[in-house]
């Protein structure tokens, strides 16, 4: 009953960061300036908690093999991706586990994200509708 | 100081519409690196039965966030907005959002709490289109950090 869904993992770089600024119009500074982020007690450049949920939305997206799919998705913002100023950035990995396959049809997933092997998102779940 | 007890049940007027670019979906789908055709052909859209192009699932936050500001920049609620980090959020879709939608948002306020210093801000925004069909509704959980 407890699949595990293929592992997906994504890179992410600071032109990735800049990109969803203007995509999304978060043009919060400490997610592209190292002195601001710095001078809030941050470690460095941090990436936008919606950018790892639409990453951790993506996996889902893939799992269920349709865009259109997702039904109800939630996630908290357990801790800070940071991004360093390298052409390699850095790495967030996306697991899966099927939780529940409900009578109407619906899948309930249980997914983790993490970052340098800690976990950035808890409570992240997702409910598709499977065609 | 806490924020305003008060504000909880509250709502505000809708917002002037939203409407959505086919490029806006397109761009923000090549932010995330979803490549996935029906976010950005509108024929593989159309195929799996919308008009134009769909949106990726957290789309709607571009349309959210903006609309929240009714909200957070209340000065009665007495948010202080450089204290506040992005705790939870969630969304519920009746469908995705497709490029032609006019969107309108109603914000309400769902709870307020503290705990440990920190203060908790829930808010819902109910996003439909001009017509009254419901397309998703979005909750954000927003801490405040305590003062130092």
């Amino acid at each position: 009953m407890a699949e595990t869904l293929p592992t997906q993992t994504f890179t992410v770089t600071r032109t990735d960061l800049i990109r969803y600024c203007g995509a999304s119009g978060d043009f919060n500074t400490i997610h592209w300036s190292e002195r601001i982020a710095n001078s809030v007690g941050l470690p460095g450049v941090i990436a936008h908690g919606m950018y790892t949920m639409a990453l951790a939305g993506r996996a889902v997206s893939v799992w269920a093999g349709a865009p259109d799919a997702v039904v109800e998705f939630g996630v908290r913002f357990s801790r800070p991706v940071p991004v360093p100023d390298t052409d390699e950035g850095t790495e967030v990995v996306v697991t899966g586990v099927v939780k529940e396959v409900t009578d109407d049809g619906l899948t309930k997933l249980e997914l983790t994200a993490t970052c340098n092997g800690q976990k950035v998102l808890s409570l992240a779940r997702a409910t598709i509708r499977k065609r | 100081m806490p924020l305003d007890q008060s504000f909880v049940g509250r709502s505000w007027p809708p917002t002037a519409p939203y409407l959505v670019g086919r490029e806006k979906i397109r761009e923000f789908a090549t932010a995330i690196g979803a490549t996935d055709a029906e976010y950005h052909d509108p024929e593989a859209a159309r195929a799996i039965g919308y008009a134009d192009v769909v949106a990726p699932p957290t789309f709607p936050v571009v349309i959210t966030m903006t609309a929240s500001r009714q909200i957070v920049a209340d000065p009665e609620l007495g948010l202080d907005y450089s204290r506040v980090v992005h705790g939870d959020q969630r969304f519920a879709y009746a469908r995705p959002v497709v490029a032609g939608d006019s969107l309108i948002c109603v914000n309400t306020v769902e709870e307020i709490s503290s705990r440990g210093g920190h203060d908790f801000l829930t808010t819902r925004t109910d996003v439909t289109t001009e017509a009254g069909e419901a397309v998703v509704s979005v909750w954000s959980k927003l801490v405040q950090r305590g003062e130092e």
